[in-house]
This record gives C-alpha cells, sequence and structure tokens, in this order.
C-alpha cells in the first residue's frame, strides 16, 4: 500500500485495537484521526488538545489503548495534562502524536517538540517514513503498556504528509479489556503522591533507556569506518542519500537515549556528525556524555533539512544558501465571507487583535486589518490588554477577531476574562462563524452541531454562551447580506464603551456545499426517526 | 523498466491549490507504485487550500531513500500554471523536461479539471512506466464519474506531447 505517515498512523492504531481516538485538528495532524474513523475506528474532534489528553488518559486509566493527535503547538495547550500524566502513568497504551512542523508550512512557530519528552518526561519514538510510522505506531503502545508511560509519537511535515510503501504487519492486541483499576496513591497527584510518583518516573525512564539500547527502533547500518552519523525522523533518509558510503545511526527511540548504543556506535567511526533538524538537542546531549561529536552550523537551525543541506552539513559548509523563489502567497478565498469584514477593519481604521484560522490572510494585501496573531484564543487577551492600558482615543479602535473553532478550543476563558475584568472603555469581540474549522481542511467541531463523522451532534451556540457569561449587546450579522450594515454594526459597538459580542455568521464558500449535504442527510434521518417513532 | 530500476526518476509537479496538483502526484506515485518500484512522494498541504503555490515531488526507482527533491536534480517538472513555471525552474536538472500547458497545444479540447491529468499523459512519453499502470493509477485515484473524461484527457496528453 501507498501511504502517507498520518494514514500509517491510523491504520496501526486501528490494527493495534485502539478503543478511542482524540485530538484537535492542525497541519500536519489533521489526516490521522480522520483515516481512523474511516478505517472504522471510534474517533472525535475535542474541543482542544487540552481536553483531547485528559479524555486519552482517562481511557488509558480505563484500561483501553488511546490515540491522541495534535500539531506541535497544541502540544502546548496539552502541556499541564502531559506534565503530570508522566507521573500518574498510565495502564492501556496512550500515544501522543506530536506533528511539528519545522519551516512552518502551516504554522506561526517551528518549536521543537523533542524537548516535551525531556521536560515531561515522556518516552518519544520519531518514525522516518509511512512504513516506521505503521511499526512505531504499534511498538508505541507496546512500551507505553510496558513501562506505564505515555509515548509521544514525534512526527514532522515530511513524515506526516510523505507518501510511500508500507506493509501491514499484524500488531499484538492489549492484554486485557478495559476496567477500572483503583490506585489512589498512583493517580491522586496531591504531594504526598506526587514526590514518590516522581522518583517512580525516573525508574521507569531508566528502565526504559536500558531497553532502547537494543530495541527495534534504535537503527545502526553499519557500512563505512571513516564517517558515522547520528540522526532522528526523516533526516535518516536524507543523511542515507547524501552520504551512502557512511555509517548511519537512526534513533527511532529518541527518549530517553540508547546512551551505550551510541557510545559504541561513535567509537567504532573516525569522524561522528550529528544530523538533525531544529534545535542542537542530541548533539548536546551526546556531548555531555563526553562523546566526541560534530554538530551543524546555526543557520541549519531554521527550516527543514533536506539532502543538500544535509551535504552542507556534513562537509562543514557554512556558506549561505541560494536563495529559493518564493511562490504565490495563499489568500482569502473569492466569496470569503471573511473578506467584508477585514475590509470593515480596515475602513474603521481598527486595532485588529486577531487569532489562529484562514482569517489570519486577512493580514495581507488588500486588507492589511490584523495587527497580531499569536496563539489559539489569544485574540481576547492581548485585546483587552491593550484596551486596559491604551490612551482612551486608541483603545477605543480595538477590536479581538476569532474564527467559531478556535472560540470553542480556547476563547471560552477570554470571554470569561472579558465579563469579569472589563476594561473602562469596554470591548468588541467578533466571532467569525463559517461554520467549520477552514484551515485545516473543514472539520467539524462543538459549534456546527456534527461530530468528527458528519453525523449530528449537540450544537453550542457562540450568542448563547456570550449571554450565558453575562454579555448583554450580542449581535448576529450576515457579513456578505449588508455590507454597510456590517460597517454599522462594528462602529456602533465601538462607540458603545460596552462589551460587544458580534457573530458575523456565513459558511465558509469552500464547505457550504458539504455543509448542506449533510444538513439533508440529518433531515432525511429525522425524517426516518420520527416515522419509526410513529409506527 | 530496467533503465528506471537502475537510477531514481525524479518529478516535481507544481501549480496553484485547487488545480489538482496533489492528486496528479498521486496518480504519478501510484502508477510507479503499481510498476513494482519504490516510491516516495512528498508535499506541502496547509495554505495550498488557499490558493497559494503547491508543489509535490515524486521519486520512484529500485531504492528511494529521501521523500524530497534537492534543487537541480529533478528529471522532470510538470506545472499546471503557467506563470508558476518560473518559481519552480530551479528544481530541474540542466538537461530536464519540463511540462507545462503550453505542451498540450493541439491535443484538442481538455476539459479545465483535468488538465492536470492530460499533463500526466504528456510526461508519461518521458517516463518508462507501463501503459496499463497508468490507467489502473488513474482509475484507481479519481472517482468512478470522472473516469472516462480523465483517460481521455491523458491520452489526448500523450498524443500531444508524441507531435
Amino acid at each position: 500500500m501507498l501511504l502517507s505517515g498520518d494514514e500509517a498512523v491510523a491504520l496501526a492504531a486501528f490494527n493495534a485495537g485502539v478503543r478511542l481516538g482524540t485530538g484537535y485538528p492542525g497541519t500536519p495532524s489533521t489526516e490521522i484521526l480522520e483515516a481512523f474513523a474511516r478505517l472504522g475506528g471510534a474517533a472525535r474532534w475535542a474541543p482542544n488538545e487540552k481536553v483531547a489528553l485528559e479524555v486519552g488518559l482517562g481511557a488509558s486509566f480505563g484500561g483501553a489503548r488511546a490515540l491522541v493527535t495534535m500539531k506541535h503547538v497544541g502540544v502546548n495547550v496539552a502541556a499541564d495534562v502531559l506534565f503530570t500524566a508522566t507521573y500518574t502513568g498510565v495502564d492501556g497504551g496512550l500515544v501522543l502524536v506530536s506533528a511539528d512542523d519545522p519551516g512552518m508550512a502551516s504554522s506561526q512557530n517551528e518549536q521543537d517538540n523533542r524537548h516535551y519528552a525531556r521536560a515531561a518526561g515522556a518516552i518519544m519514538l520519531e518514525p522516518a517514513d509511512a512504513q516506521q510510522s505503521y511499526d512505531f505506531t504499534g511498538a508505541a503502545f507496546e512500551i507505553s503498556e510496558r513501562f506505564h508511560l505515555p509515548v509521544i509519537l514525534r512526527m514532522t511535515t515530511r513524515v506526516c504528509h510523505s507518501k510511500s510503501i508500507v506493509t501491514q504487519r499484524p500488531l499484538p492486541p492489549p492484554s486485557a479489556a478495559p476496567a477500572f483499576r483503583r490506585d489512589v496513591p498512583g493517580r491522586v497527584m496531591i504531594p504526598a503522591h506526587a514526590r514518590p510518583a516522581h522518583r517512580r518516573l525516573r525508574e521507569r525512564l531508566a528502565r526504559a533507556a536500558g531497553y532502547a539500547e537494543d530495541c527495534p527502533q534504535t537503527l545502526v547500518e553499519r557500512r563505512g569506518k571513516a564517517l558515522g552519523i547520528v540522526t532522528s525522523g526523516v533526516c535518516a533518509l536524507h543523511a542515507r542519500e547524501a552520504a551512502p558510503e557512511a555509517s548511519l545511526m537512526q534513533l527511532g527511540f529518541s527518549h530517553p537515549l540508547p546512551m551505550r548504543a551510541i557510545r559504541e556506535f561513535v567509537a567504532s567511526v573516525d569522524r561522528c556528525v550529528v544530523v538533525e533538524e531544529g534545535d542542537p538537542i542530541l548533539v548536546a546531549e551526546l556531548r555531555a556524555e563526553g562523546l566526541k561529536v560534530e554538530g551543524k552550523a546555526e543557520r541549519f537551525r531554521f527550516g527543514e533539512l533536506n539532502v543538500e543541506r544535509v551535504r552542507r552539513i556534513l562537509s562543514g559548509d557554512d556558506s549561505p544558501e541560494p536563495e529559493t523563489p518564493s511562490g504565490k502567497p495563499p489568500m482569502l478565498c473569492e466569496g470569503c465571507s471573511h473578506r467584508p469584514v477585514f475590509e470593515a477593519l480596515s475602513r474603521l481604521d481598527c486595532i485588529v487583535s486577531g487569532d489562529i484560522g484562514c482569517y489570519t490572510l486577512g493580514v495581507l494585501p488588500p486588507f492589511s486589518a490584523i495587527d497580531s496573531c499569536v496563539c489559539m484564543g489569544a485574540s481576547i487577551g492581548v485585546g483587552l490588554g491593550l484596551r486596559h492600558v491604551l490612551p482612551p482615543g486608541e483603545a477605543r479602535r480595538v477590536v479581538s477577531v476569532i474564527g467559531d473553532s478556535t472560540f470553542m478550543h480556547s476563547g471560552l476563558t477570554g470571554l470569561a476574562e472579558m465579563v469579569y475584568n472589563p476594561p473602562p472603555g469596554g470591548h468588541v469581540l467578533l466571532i467569525l462563524d463559517n461554520g467549520t474549522t477552514a484551515m485545516t481542511g473543514q472539520q467539524e467541531h462543538p459549534g456546527t452541531g456534527r461530530d468528527l463523522s458528519h453525523r449530528v451532534a449537540k450544537r453550542i451556540v457562540p450568542e448563547e454562551v456570550a449571554r450565558a457569561m453575562g454579555i448583554a449587546n450580542v449581535t448576529t450579522i450576515d457579513p456578505m447580506a449588508d455590507e454597510a450594515a456590517l460597517e454599522r454594526a462594528i462602529a456602533s459597538a465601538l462607540a458603545s464603551g460596552e462589551l460587544c459580542v458580534i457573530v458575523a455568521r456565513r459558511a465558509c464558500i469552500l464547505a457550504a456545499p458539504k455543509i448542506r449535504i449533510y444538513e439533508r442527510a440529518a433531515a432525511a434521518s429525522a425524517m426516518a426517526k420520527m416515522a419509526e417513532t410513529a409506527k | 523498466m530496467t533503465k528506471a530500476k537502475a537510477k531514481v526518476v525524479n518529478v516535481v509537479l507544481a501549480g496553484l491549490g485547487g488545480q489538482g496538483v496533489v492528486k496528479a502526484s498521486d496518480i504519478l506515485a501510484d502508477a510507479a507504485f503499481r510498476a513494482g518500484l519504490d516510491v516516495k512522494k512528498s508535499e506541502i498541504h496547509g495554505m495550498s487550500q488557499r490558493g497559494g503555490s503547491v508543489a509535490s515531488d515524486v521519486r520512484f526507482g529500485e531504492r528511494v531513500d529521501s521523500p524530497m527533491i534537492a534543487r537541480g536534480e529533478a528529471d522532470c517538472l510538470l506545472v499546471v500554471a503557467a506563470d508558476q513555471v518560473e518559481v519552480n525552474r530551479h528544481v530541474l536538472k540542466p538537461d530536464g523536461v519540463l511540462v507545462t500547458p503550453e505542451t498540450l497545444e493541439g491535443a484538442g479540447k481538455i476539459q479545465p479539471k483535468s488538465i492536470n491529468v492530460a499533463l500526466l499523459g504528456a510526461l508519461s512519453r518521458h517516463l518508462d512506466l507501463p501503459a496499463p499502470v497508468w490507467e489502473e493509477a488513474i482509475r484507481a485515484n479519481l472517482a468512478e464519474k470522472h473516469h472516462r473524461l480523465n483517460l481521455e484527457a491523458f491520452q489526448r496528453g500523450r498524443e500531444a506531447a508524441g507531435k
């Protein structure tokens, strides 16, 4: 089979008997749960990554295998769970997929989530291609159960989205059926329990390090003696091609490190170079062990590596790299309902605190109407902060703009802050509700009224939430129906000096045809149910 | 097939979001897979949905390592949007083959939605893959209702490039 890394993870999870897959959409991880659902797996979108990991941990406490997927920045949201889940440990295998985005094809930063394994004390596996994505996912559940620790499967854009040939091998099923096992000192993390739990975590990691020494994920290809390369992830493939004569060690089990095996490998070659994408983590850890290894020039910390860049690293070439011509940047679609909103904000000369989604493209000309974009949900907090300190004339121009999926993800607590600590001149929150998580490929969320597989689910309505939280001025407007009315609504909210929420609702032009199909299917099924009851 | 197996063939497919670049690369990768070759294919998704530039790398041969094609190492460059040729030309070998919508001149009427597949037809002239695997790959990667149109487009592209 020809599969992407994402599809291979889904297939392995399905074959390994995963009972629950959850996560929040984020490029390049989104396709995993969609593929898992198509295979027949129980997959769902959580409102955000923190909730997803909590649900996954609960499933694991219940003795079931759970798969939790997210992009690299999603792990920041889930980190609160992760750092103590390593203390509580797990029963059913718990695998957290962290899909990193070196080069930022579709992200706001290129953080290197290998740090998280070290910081939280989790086991980390790093596949290089789709076959390894399959094999390592299968192994990750077993390893998680063997050491009672969550395993982070760290992928990158090139692993998630590259397709290669996968042979489907049978994977051992979980050893027991889900059942509750009471373990108060193990799972109730009051300080008296957490202190021994931390020691237990370090013991588990020490045992995992021993296991890593000669596990199937620690891969050594012995070739020449002149050059050895220590690497991980997709870089192993670049390195094999850049230096086919070199001996190669791929650290598929990359935390805790198999230090004895690494030491032996380094000693077996005349010269050893660490080839790693992102931060210089492995090179620092190997040097701390007293190993004589070479690293890379600082310029290779930025962006993805490829065969050409690995050749440069191996030859110590730190000369400027040729520029790649930049292509056409993405833009808001013709007919996109965000367009009139940013046109209005631009005309009103607003200070716009933006958020993560398609609408971030409102920063580009001809709109040029976003002044900040940091992380999911930040539009509200950052907008409030600006309102609190700016002189009144400037403060009243500040608007927070957030999408519907992002609002469900982390706008709710921002709204609580807005109500609880209102700026003296009020504030205006614009919720751009296009009925889908558009940027990542039109996924459902708690505000769409449909689940991951587009079947009917309970819908959370942002206007009702805003009113229930204490916002008096809540209005709904179709941004495509009347552009002048839209502008008037924003202008009068800004002039009111009060807390205002405006919901600009119009379906994403790309998603609208599909949404109509889902709605017709839902109506037909509701009719069928009524007919059934009437019998 | 001996020639193709001996070395890795590198093809870059490029265009704009919505032009079927990724679909065309799926078909090419599948055709090579069906021909019994090792295949790797990679592209950057994400923002491409919003009409931005898209490029997909397809590599096949006896054994393929990296999924990415380095600058100046593409044997063929297939570009669906004429204005995307220049930004992608740097990937092509000096003697590499460029396939663009111009290649289709004289191919007769081709539906805009099938230009990607027509260009694959033109590309097929330069690749050592047997005809049946192309047809199988087109059928396997497109919905049945689109088969006839795309098989025709492929054939027209192939003929246009042979003129």
